[in-house]
């Protein structure tokens, strides 16, 4: 079984300019280098094998002796090479061996080399297959995750085993797993045909949007925002929208994600607390991300194919717009909220409608509602923590103070702890 | 690529012999598994008499062992199969996704092994 081959990155010691274009090159083109790999030798280990292989000997190379003129078509034409070593080396390489004599055949192809030295955006860009590949409902959600920032993100093991909280050799194995099935289930490096795409498109943009809220709500750990999540979430999703300008929903998407993201300078405070959107200072809001999020959204909409992602999205935009929490157009939000629960019939959107309910008519008619979502949300930190605040606003202090508590049971991190024991405390004293 | 469809599901749920409904879902199997000759994907395919015919046998020491019923007592049992040459997994699940049975059950795909 391949073992996943340790992440080159040149420590800060002997960082130098080689070392440093490296990390350039494999942070802009990794995905694009592996996905086109991939695509030749019909084998994702190998290839993340081989551009390991080619990334190490680029890091010898370029300090001795530069930079190529294309870097991208070198580290291929290296990573091909090494593929033809690995293959060779293989116990059952006699069954390779027609796959050897192709790509040794591709090697020699002077053409391909030289339309590739001349230039580097003629590697064919086959991104788009690999994440549909990365996300496919095969795998398991978290190994979807992982995979996808792996492949097509360009983040490190490391670095994804740090941003989920897992030990790096537990995030390896579970990335060898996960391309082990693609390889052994045969799972294709393809669009889906147009029958499967829109349930296999679903998956990509949830994938996508796990991936940014790790980052934004981070289940766990110490810090309440991992920008590296955040950041890696929006550029994939850009790229969607870039290769599938049709979908709207991938556009509603990256909206929603620009949307979220203008608030997060407001979401905590200097000491890393969380502030909630109703006390958040709005003059921190990032006016550039706002005006690009609703951008995307209005030419979304204009398509008159609404769906879950852009009625999220048209929620952000609400409450983007608004001065203040007080002047917030809530009927238009809460009439949003009833168009997405139509399409997204699930306990989390109809908490939230209930909420906004709560902010046009007062809070009795939302806690009403909310008794019968009780039992499908128990488990579900917000609905306790929404709940006490409106028990607190009704003047149920005894309540408020038991569903508060049942809120920081629930907790996973001490920034959400620590808020609300402050909103705890606040209903004491006040 | 060699493709087990698995056709899991609880006797006695689904259409029951006897009923108009029972005819379709058998007239919807015989067209699946017409389609899946004619597009060159069949290799095999037969439905299970009901678990209760089931014996599972087990050698221990030597000795065989005989008992009666299945192996695992679950609510949703093994009652037929398909092996179909299919492109790859989403192929696979297409034809999967056609199997009559998937509608009431489920269908498990299993990639056959190949030893070189």
């Amino acid at each position: 079984m391949a073992g996943e081959p340790p992440d080159i990155r040149p420590d800060k010691e002997t960082a130098s300019l080689a070392g440093d274009a490296v990390e350039a090159v494999i942070r802009s083109q990794w995905g694009r280098i592996l996905a086109s790999l991939t695509k030749t030798f019909n084998d994702f280990q190998l290839a993340e094998d081989a551009l390991q292989d080619a990334v190490e000997s680029a890091l010898i190379h370029w300090r001795r002796n530069g930079l190529p003129r294309t870097p991208a078509a070198w580290l291929i034409q290296t990573a091909r090479r090494k593929a033809i070593d690995r293959l060779r080396r293989k116990t059952n390489f006699r069954s390779r061996e027609a796959e050897i004599t192709r790509l040794i055949e591709l090697d020699a192809d002077d053409n391909d080399r030289e339309r590739l030295a001349m230039n580097e955006s003629a590697i064919p860009d086959h991104r788009l297959e690999m994440i549909f590949t990365c996300c496919h409902p095969a795998l398991e959600e978290k190994s979807r995750l992982a995979l996808t920032l792996r492949t097509l993100g360009g983040l490190t093991t490391e670095e994804i085993a740090r941003a989920f909280l897992d030990r790096r050799e537990a995030m390896a194995a579970r990335l060898t797993r996960a391309r082990k099935k693609i390889a052994l289930a045969g799972i294709p490096y393809e669009i889906p045909d147009s029958t499967q795409l829109p349930e296999r498109l679903n998956s990509v943009l949830s994938v996508i949007y796990l991936i940014f809220n790790e980052g934004y709500l981070a289940s766990a750990g110490d810090s309440p925002i991992r920008s590296e999540l955040t950041d890696e979430a929006i550029r994939l999703s850009r790229l969607v929208v870039r290769l599938m300008p049709e979908e709207t929903e991938a556009a509603g998407l990256l909206a929603l994600l620009m949307l979220h993201n203008a608030r997060k300078p407001a979401r905590t405070d200097t000491d890393g607390h969380i502030v909630p959107l109703e006390e958040q200072d709005r003059q921190s809001w990032d006016q550039a991300d706002i005006a690009e999020g609703t951008a995307i959204l209005k030419q979304a909409l204009a398509r008159g194919r609404v769906g879950a992602y852009q009625l999220q999205a048209a929620i952000s935009a609400c409450h983007c717009e608004a001065p203040s929490w007080s002047e917030t157009d809530w009927a238009q939000i809460l009439a949003l909220y009833d168009l997405l629960e139509a399409v997204m019939p699930n306990p989390v959107v109809r908490l939230n409608r209930l909420l906004a309910l709560a902010q046009l008519r007062g809070p009795e008619e939302a806690l009403q509602g909310m008794d019968a979502l009780a039992g499908t949300l128990e488990a579900y930190q917000p609905f306790h923590a929404a709940r006490a605040d409106l028990l607190a606003r009704t003047g149920q202090t005894d309540e408020a103070r038991k569903a508060y508590a049942a809120a920081i049971a629930l907790s996973t991190t001490p920034a959400e702890r620590a808020f609300l024991e402050t909103r705890l405390a606040r209903l004491s004293t006040g | 690529m060699q493709y087990m469809c698995l056709i899991y599901s609880a006797e006695g749920s689904g259409p029951q012999p006897g009923t108009e409904e029972f005819n379709r879902y058998m007239q919807a199997y015989f067209a699946f598994t017409g389609r899946m000759k004619d597009e060159g994907k069949f290799i095999a395919g037969d439905a299970l008499q009901p678990v209760a015919t089931a014996t599972t046998v087990l050698v221990r020491g030597g000795k065989a062992e005989t008992m009666d019923g299945p192996f695992a007592e679950t609510k949703e049992q093994l009652g037929g199969y398909y092996l179909l040459d299919c492109k790859n997994l989403d192929d696979a699940i297409a034809c999967a996704a056609m199997i009559p049975t998937a509608e009431h059950g489920r269908v498990e795909v299993r990639p056959v092994m190949i030893f070189d």
